[in-house]
C-alpha cells in the first residue's frame, strides 16, 4: 500500500484529480453560465449559437474532446497555455491546462442545461414583475432570474460536479499524472498490487464525491426559494 | 349600495393613456378588437367583463407585457418603444399589480420595494429604503418588512406589491384582477389601499370583479366583451341602466346574489 501511495504516486495523483475538478468547476461554471444566459436571451442569434454549443459539446465523447485539446490544439495549431519556463515543467503544465479547457468546455454544456433547469422552476410572473418596474433584461437576469435559477439548480449542478469529478480520469489520455494513469502504471509494472490499487482509488472516489452529494441536498434543501 | 356616496367626481385631466385602434390576436383568436380607449390623468377607470374578454390581455398590452398588432398605445403623448432600454423607463412610469402579487421570492419585503428605485431609478439605497418604509407604512405591512414573501398572507402580499410600483412613483397604476387569488376576509384590505389610492388621484386602470370597488372608487365603468369595449358609462348609470344586451347579461348574472 505504501508502494502505491509513494512509489506510484497514488497521493498525488488524488491531488491531481482535486486540482482538476476544482479549476474545471469554476471554469465550467462561469462558461455555464455565460451560455445559459445566451440561451435565454431575446436575441435569436445568440440563442441558436448557445444551442449549437450545448448540442455540440454534450454529444461529443469527453475522451475526444481532450485530445482534441492535446493534438489539436497543441499539437496542430500549437497553441500553448503554459510558459516554456513554467514552474511544474513546460509539458506537464500545459497538459494540466488544456485538460482542465477540455474538461471545462465539456461540463459547461450540463451546467448550461442545469441551470435552464433552475430557470424552470421560476414563475413567469418573477420576469413580468422585474420588467414591470422598469428593470432592463440584464438587470432582470442579475437581480431576479439568475439568482434562483441557481438556487433552484444546486441539485442538477451538484451532479454534474460529481461527474466531472470523476470524469477528470480521462486527463490520463493526454498523461496527465491524476488517479487513472497511476492506475495504469500499477498495471503495467507491479500487477501484484492490482487489486489494492483498485481498491484504494474507487475509496479515493468515494471519499471525494459522497460529501459533494451530502452537501448538495443540505443546500438544495436549505437554500430552496419559498413561494 | 345606496347608502355609498357617490364619488366625488374629478373635473378630467389631459390625456395620459391613450390606445387608438389597438388589435391582437392569439393564433385565431381576436383578443383585442380595435380598442379605443382614453384615460385621463387622476382618472380611476375599471374594467369589468366576463373571464376570456380580453381585460387581462388589455392591462398587459398597456405596458407591453403582451405585444399587439397594429394601432397605437402612447403614455403621456409617447408612443410605446418595441425593446430595450427605452421600454424599461417607460414601464418605470406605469406601475402594474397582478393577480398573482409576484413579489421577488427571493428577496425580502424591503428589498422587494427597493430595488426598483435603486436598479431602475438609481436612488440612493438609504433614500430608498426611507420611502420605502413610508410606504409599507402607508399599506399597513411595515412591521414585515424583514420577512420574505411567502412568510405572508395573500392580502398582506398584495398591499407589498402595491407599495413595490409606488415605490417607482408612477404616472399611472394597472391592476390586473388584484383580488381575484385572494381569501374573501382578505379582499378588502387591498380594496381599501386602492381606495385610498384612487382618492389620492392616482390615475388608475382596474380590471376587477369586485363591483363595489367600481362603485366607490371609479370614474368610469368600461365593460369589455370578446375581445371589444362594448360600453362605457359612470358607474352609476353602468350598474343601474346598462345599454346593451351583453352587459345587463353578465350583470344579471353576477349581481343576483
Amino acid at each position: 500500500m505504501q508502494t502505491i501511495l509513494q512509489d506510484f504516486g497514488l497521493l498525488a495523483g488524488f491531488w491531481m484529480t482535486i486540482k482538476l475538478t476544482f479549476w474545471s468547476a469554476i471554469f465550467s461554471l462561469v462558461i455555464g453560465t455565460f451560455v445559459a444566459v445566451m440561451r435565454l436571451s431575446p436575441v435569436g442569434m445568440l440563442r441558436q449559437v448557445g444551442t449549437a454549443y450545448v448540442t455540440l459539446l454534450r454529444n461529443t465523447p469527453l475522451t475526444l474532446i481532450i485530445l482534441f485539446c492535446s493534438i489539436g490544439i497543441y499539437g496542430q495549431l500549437g497553441i500553448v497555455l503554459a510558459g516554456r519556463d513554467a514552474p511544474g515543467g513546460f509539458i506537464d503544465t500545459n497538459n494540466f491546462r488544456l485538460a482542465i479547457l477540455g474538461l471545462s468546455v465539456y461540463h459547461a454544456a450540463f451546467v448550461c442545461e442545469a441551470i435552464r433547469s433552475g430557470v424552470n422552476t421560476i414563475p413567469i410572473g418573477q420576469a413580468e414583475a422585474a420588467r414591470s418596474i422598469g428593470l432592463t433584461f440584464g438587470q432582470s437576469l442579475r437581480e431576479i432570474i439568475l439568482p434562483q435559477a441557481f438556487r433552484g439548480a444546486i441539485t442538477p449542478l451538484g451532479n454534474t460536479l460529481i461527474a466531472l469529478t470523476k470524469n477528470t480520469t480521462i486527463a490520463a489520455a493526454i498523461g496527465v499524472a491524476e488517479t487513472a494513469l497511476v492506475m495504469k502504471n500499477v498495471a503495467e509494472f507491479d500487477p501484484g498490487l492490482l487489486w489494492t490499487a483498485f481498491g484504494l482509488i474507487a475509496a479515493g472516489f468515494v471519499l471525494l464525491t459522497v460529501p459533494m452529494g451530502l452537501l448538495t441536498s443540505h443546500f438544495a434543501h436549505k437554500l430552496a426559494v419559498r413561494r | 349600495m345606496t347608502d355609498t356616496p357617490a364619488p366625488e367626481r374629478r373635473e378630467p385631466g389631459r390625456p395620459l393613456v391613450v390606445l387608438d385602434h389597438v388589435n391582437k390576436h392569439f393564433g385565431e383568436l381576436h383578443v383585442l378588437q380595435d380598442i379605443d380607449l382614453t384615460v385621463h390623468e387622476g382618472e380611476v377607470v375599471v374594467v369589468i367583463g366576463p373571464s376570456g374578454s380580453g381585460k387581462s390581455t388589455l392591462c398587459r398590452t398597456i405596458n407591453r407585457l403582451e405585444s399587439f398588432e397594429s394601432g397605437s398605445i402612447t403614455i403621456d403623448g409617447q408612443e410605446l418603444p418595441e425593446e430595450g432600454k427605452a421600454l424599461a423607463q417607460l414601464r418605470a412610469d406605469v406601475g402594474m399589480v397582478f393577480q398573482s402579487f409576484n413579489l421577488f421570492s427571493h428577496k425580502t419585503i424591503l428589498e422587494n420595494v427597493t430595488l426598483g428605485p435603486i436598479k431602475a431609478r438609481g436612488v440612493k439605497p438609504a433614500d430608498a429604503k426611507k420611502r420605502a418604509m413610508e410606504l409599507l407604512e402607508r399599506v399597513g405591512v411595515a412591521h414585515q418588512a424583514a420577512k420574505y414573501p411567502a412568510q405572508l398572507s395573500g392580502g398582506q402580499q398584495q398591499r407589498v406589491a402595491i407599495a413595490r410600483s409606488l415605490a417607482m412613483d408612477p404616472r399611472v397604476m394597472l391592476f390586473d384582477e388584484p383580488t381575484s387569488a385572494l381569501d374573501p376576509e382578505m379582499i378588502n384590505e387591498v380594496l381599501d389601499v386602492m381606495t385610498q389610492l384612487a382618492h389620492s388621484g392616482m390615475t388608475m386602470i382596474v380590471v376587477t370583479h369586485e363591483m363595489g370597488f367600481a362603485r366607490k372608487a371609479a370614474d368610469r365603468v368600461v365593460f369589455m366583451s370578446d375581445g371589444a369595449i362594448v360600453e362605457e358609462n359612470t358607474p352609476e348609470e353602468f350598474f343601474t341602466n346598462p345599454q346593451s344586451a351583453r352587459a345587463k347579461d353578465f350583470l344579471g348574472k353576477i349581481l343576483t346574489h
